[in-house]
């Protein structure tokens, strides 16, 4: 393709994506989150409230103007920690991504290309993998290590690769036999070459797709973990912990639990509704 | 009718297979991990004698073959070890408490049956009308919202705001465990004839299963408005309506029908995700079951308890898919034949 023409179907693109307003919505509240999170210690009106910070004297007050979410059992302001709790989840969304992508992409990339035992040895582990609920598979890590962020993203991890590998496996079986996979073969390009620039490529629209709309479940599994005492570890602020907190004091208190939780519904709508327009605009398959 | 069987075999071959690699994942993932698990169940302050005694009552002190095998032999016999925080047998522990847990995702799984695929049928035949976008709605709703909000919204609204349901727990305090018969306690006061009990105990289920029942309820009704819509196109959809068949009759009994399988299918899937929800959503109602359980035996580093639950979820997530590919198999032969030209 030309420059021009490349601008072109860059432009049709962004015009059919923007005809659903979901999608539109979903990338406004993740481009939100993002720019709360980075931004967390400039525009919160209490960054102090985000660490080990006591005021007894404004604990539990319900939503006001000087605190719109109102305040935790020891005066911290709600909005403030959920706005550095985004943080926690993002971190723990692209760490998980960054590891079990890669992992779950290569073993798939293999096993559909080469297939046989390298098919059979691969696959019968990701059934297995598989075989788990996720959550469990995850809390069955967790019982075995201390319960921190870190440990947290690494139980997730190890859930999460099999997914990638079981997706791209599908995808790399049907390219596999296509025209310019074997055009390439038979002028002895490499097999790293085969895998990684013909077949590779091909399957980005669905990994980069569901990739987003994971973005979110990583993040709804994370605050899962630590709304049961097992991910982040207090002072620092996570919105599932939170959540786990206040539900203590329902009903009088609501709001300590209450605005936590619509924030964890809030960001795994944004990265749904943006991965459901991906998914549609690049036509495929997750 | 005999490659019906073959396909059961079949099926009931890799499963086992299945079985074995998760019995050697959890072996792998409870010994693997650093750290000497007899000294992280029994704390910093446990004696260097306890812990040899640990070590040798668990295998730790073998290779680790060796230990797996100890691992399995005992796991044959039906035996799991002793928890480490309640003393006593793992799977009397689990006798104790998995019916509950099973008798919340029985109920959650019914529910998104019941309100799930009548919504999506009301989807598909009022399309991008009102019915059709409520469904919308939900589904993305139940999709994108944690069970342990759920769970909280659900207490707020209906045993806070509009007080008619119970906050917390199985039964109310008034009552007796009716004595018991198979452990599960709607089916224990029914058998016992104690209706009372009955109905508070239905009371004290409706809010865990429906803020388990969800997320699953949302996307059936989105599936099953999806393959009715497919159905509908179908030839033969035309020519009931020429017959002059009513339009309840078609939707109900000639687009519904092949609509359901797929369904079917996805509901073995969802039972997987509502077991992992079954943990948040016993933690916030207090719900007496095997997640909360499990929950205490992460927190106390209690090793055979941990796997003990694991496993007993795997078996049952393995045998619901079972019977979820056999009901398939046997309302499509398509898919077992399709399994015997490939085989």
């Amino acid at each position: 393709m030309t420059r021009p023409s490349i601008r072109i179907f860059r432009s049709r693109s962004w015009y059919r994506f923007s005809q659903n307003p979901l999608s539109v919505i979903g990338l406004g509240i993740v481009v939100l989150i993002v720019l709360l999170a980075i931004f967390a210690p400039i525009i919160t009106p209490y960054p102090r409230h985000a660490g080990q910070f006591v005021n007894f004297s404004a604990g539990t007050a319900a939503p006001t103007l000087q605190y719109l979410f109102g305040t935790d059992t020891i005066g911290r302001d709600i909005l403030t920690r959920i706005v550095f709790g985004l943080r926690v989840s993002l971190a723990l969304g692209v760490v998980v991504l960054a590891i079990a992508v890669p992992v779950g992409v290569i073993l798939g990339l293999l096993a559909g290309y080469f297939g046989r035992r390298v098919e059979l040895v691969i696959m019968r582990i990701t059934d297995v993998f598989l075989a788990l609920p996720p959550l469990v598979l995850a809390l069955a890590v967790l019982g075995f290590l201390e319960p921190n962020l870190f440990n947290a993203m690494m139980a997730v991890t190890v859930m999460w690769w099999p997914w990638y590998t079981r997706l791209v496996y599908n995808l790399t079986r049907s390219i596999r036999t296509e025209g310019f996979v074997t055009a390439s073969e038979v002028m002895g390009a490499s097999r790293v070459h085969v895998l990684f620039r013909e077949i590779l490529p091909n399957c980005l629209p669905s990994i980069l797709t569901k990739m987003t709309l994971d973005m979110g479940f990583v993040i709804l599994i994370g605050a899962s973990l630590s709304f049961l005492g097992l991910g982040v570890q207090p002072p620092t602020p996570d919105l599932g912990s939170m959540v786990a907190d206040g539900a203590k004091y329902l009903p009088d208190a609501w709001w300590i639990s209450v605005f936590p939780g619509l924030a964890v519904l809030f960001c795994v709508l944004g990265f749904n509704l943006l991965g459901d327009g991906l998914r549609d605009l690049l036509d495929v398959e997750v | 009718m005999l490659g019906f069987l073959t396909y059961i075999a079949r099926r009931l071959f890799s499963s086992v297979g299945v079985l074995i690699g998760v019995s050697i994942l959890v072996f792998v993932i409870a010994r693997v991990i650093p750290g000497d698990p007899a000294r992280i169940a029994l704390g910093p302050m446990a004696s260097q004698e306890s812990i040899a005694n640990l070590r040798s009552e668990l295998y730790l002190d073998r290779p680790l073959p060796l230990q797996y095998l100890e691992f399995v032999r005992r796991l044959l016999k039906g035996d799991l070890g002793t928890s480490l925080y309640t003393r006593r047998a793992v799977t009397v522990d689990l006798e104790q408490f998995f019916p509950a847990t099973l008798e919340l995702v029985l109920a959650s799984g019914l529910l998104m049956v019941v309100f799930g695929v009548p919504l999506g049928v009301l989807a598909a035949r009022y399309r991008n009308r009102l019915p059709d976008n409520l469904a919308r709605v939900f589904a993305i709703l139940g999709v994108v919202t944690p069970n342990f909000v759920w769970a909280i919204f659900l207490i707020l609204m209906f045993a806070y705001w509009v007080a008619i349901l119970p906050v917390a727990g199985q039964q109310g305090d008034t009552f007796l465990l009716p004595n018991k018969i198979t452990g599960f306690l709607m089916l224990d006061s029914i058998l016992t004839g104690q209706w009372a009990m009955f109905w508070d105990a239905l009371k004290h289920l409706v809010l865990p299963a429906l803020a388990l029942a969800f997320a699953g309820l949302g996307q059936t009704a989105r599936l099953t408005r999806a393959n009715m819509l497919d159905s509908y196109g179908k030839p033969y959809i035309e020519m009931a309506r020429a017959f002059g068949i009513s339009e309840l009759e078609i939707a109900t009994k000639y687009a519904l029908r092949p609509a359901l399988i797929p369904t079917l299918t996805i509901l073995g899937l969802d039972f997987a995700a509502m077991l992992g929800g079954a943990f948040l959503v016993e933690a916030v109602f207090n719900w007496p079951g095997m997640a909360r359980y499990a929950v205490q035996a992460i927190l106390h580093k209690d090793l055979n308890a941990i796997v003990g639950t694991t496993l007993v979820i795997a078996v049952f997530f393995l045998l619901v898919n079972i019977v979820v590919d056999l009901i398939v198999g046997y309302v499509n032969p398509r898919i077992r034949f399709h399994e015997e030209a490939r085989g």
